[in-house]
């Protein structure tokens, strides 16, 4: 029987009530949310806090919306909502992709965009999404808000920026214009984590990719940010030898471990097909072409 | 801690550990054991119960997390002798052997029903992914997705 070590349970009633407990227990408290991430790892004894502060009454970070420029995500939606939004599938269909592979439908009631990212594991879907993105994680502590991009939020193998006492109450993503995203993975299974899997957006204007970005899962000890492949694409046509470039720069900049999912020389191989083919859809979806 | 959980309808109390899984809770507190405790890794989705109509694996909650929330458990679905249409399902279209993710699976599916009750027709491919999440190890699936159907086609002849 896998039982986690015995923790003070405490749930909270309102935001500021939370982030108080958090800053008042310190290191050893976890926010806990949909729990599918952090009660196995404590089933396993690889976490093991002393205070866990139950979140899910705080309908008020349960939200998508639209904005001036920008989409936010409160950090308590939950997969279900991800995968069925209107509003994300018109802009940013990327999580449509990833939202149909991560776990399953059972998993997606309970898990929320909030905890994907904090556990900051590198297999995980969304992290790579929404770095890809060029997203913004909102950061509340006891006394300031602060921003943190999404490409200094994962600092390493399950480490975050978050510090003691804050909590992630937010995730921003820019509008801009021409935009198309797209996510692709190959796992042993349904509803397991990637072999390896990419996330990628574009943001075309008159012919020319004036922005991307390319993020990978389950190749590296965090999210990979492919910057080089981002370079590379910004500024030239799409086409299918710039995309296969950009997965040849894709499969270099990763750092993938042998595991019982694959070899390295395999992963590095799907990391470069998957960065390709997902450039390829998101540009067709920014150029409306999508078949 | 003091727990006060509402199982099938009924107020259910009892001090247990914070740290108390919800399937244990179940299974412990009221002896509802149709429940089952398979793999405790959110995995199989032999644990399957509804909380507030939606189906969540039962091995990876605490109990303490469900309080205030409604919980339904397998043994909800039978009524006053009469066996609910996805259970009676099950039995025409003989969708279990052993028997061991059934509780999961007629939940799971149960959940499914009453999600697209009015709506179109289910897919075979949409029952397979609802169930994507429930490891059956004897039908193949098959049959269970015969007796989802069959479920589906005989609620709505009833209403």
């Amino acid at each position: 029987m896998q039982t986690p070590a015995p923790f003070e349970y405490e749930r909270a009633t309102s935001v500021q009530g939370a982030i108080a407990s958090l800053s008042r227990l310190g290191p050893e408290a976890r926010v806990i949310a949909g729990g599918y991430s952090l009660l196995p790892m404590m089933k396993l004894r690889l976490a093991n806090p002393q205070h866990l502060i139950d979140i899910n009454d705080l309908d008020e970070l349960a939200y998508i919306r639209e904005e001036t420029d920008r989409v936010s995500i409160g950090a308590l939606t939950r997969h279900v909502e991800l995968l069925e939004s209107d509003l994300l599938g018109l802009h940013f269909p990327v999580f449509r992709d990833a939202e149909l592979v991560i776990a399953d439908p059972v998993v997606r009631n309970r898990g929320t965009i909030g905890g994907s990212l904090c556990q900051g594991d590198a297999a995980e879907d969304l992290s790579a999404v929404c770095l890809a993105l060029h997203g913004e994680a909102v950061l509340r502590g006891p006394e300031r808000e602060r921003i943190v991009r999404l490409d200094e939020f994962h600092i390493g193998p399950y480490m975050t920026a978050v510090k003691d006492g804050e909590l992630l109450t937010e995730i921003r993503l820019p509008l801009k214009h021409g935009g198309g995203s797209a996510h692709e993975k190959v796992e042993r299974r349904a509803g397991d984590f990637a072999i390896a899997a990419a996330s990628a957006a574009v943001w075309v204007d008159g012919g020319k990719i004036v922005d991307a970005g390319v993020a990978l899962s389950a190749v590296g000890p965090t999210t990979v940010h492919v910057t080089r492949a981002e370079e590379h694409l910004r500024g030239a046509s799409p086409s299918e030898e710039l995309f296969e470039q950009a997965g040849a720069i894709a499969a270099e900049d990763c750092s993938p471990i042998p595991d019982g999912r694959g070899p390295v020389d395999y992963k590095r191989h799907l990391a470069g097909v998957l960065t390709k083919r997902a450039l390829k859809r998101a540009s067709a979806r920014a150029l409306k072409q999508e078949a | 801690m003091d727990l006060n959980l509402n199982i099938n309808g009924e107020q259910v109390s009892r001090a247990v550990e914070p740290r108390q899984l919800l399937v244990h809770y179940i299974r412990d507190t009221p002896g509802l054991t149709g429940t089952h405790w398979g793999c405790d890794t959110s995995n199989c989705g032999a644990c399957v119960v509804l909380i507030d109509g939606k189906p969540v694996k039962s091995c990876t909650m605490l109990a303490a997390m469900a309080e205030g929330h409604e919980i339904r458990t397998v043994e909800s679905l039978e009524r006053d002798g009469e066996l609910d249409p996805i259970q009676q399902g099950f039995h025409e279209m003989h969708a279990l052997h052993c028997g061991f993710c059934t509780p999961g699976m007629l939940m799971t599916t149960r959940a499914l029903l009453d999600e697209r009750a009015g709506g179109p027709p289910l897919s075979d491919d949409e029952i397979r992914m609802a169930i994507s999440g429930a490891i059956c190890r004897c039908t193949g699936y098959k049959n269970i997705v015969a007796a989802v159907r069959w479920a589906a086609e005989h609620q709505q002849q009833e209403v």
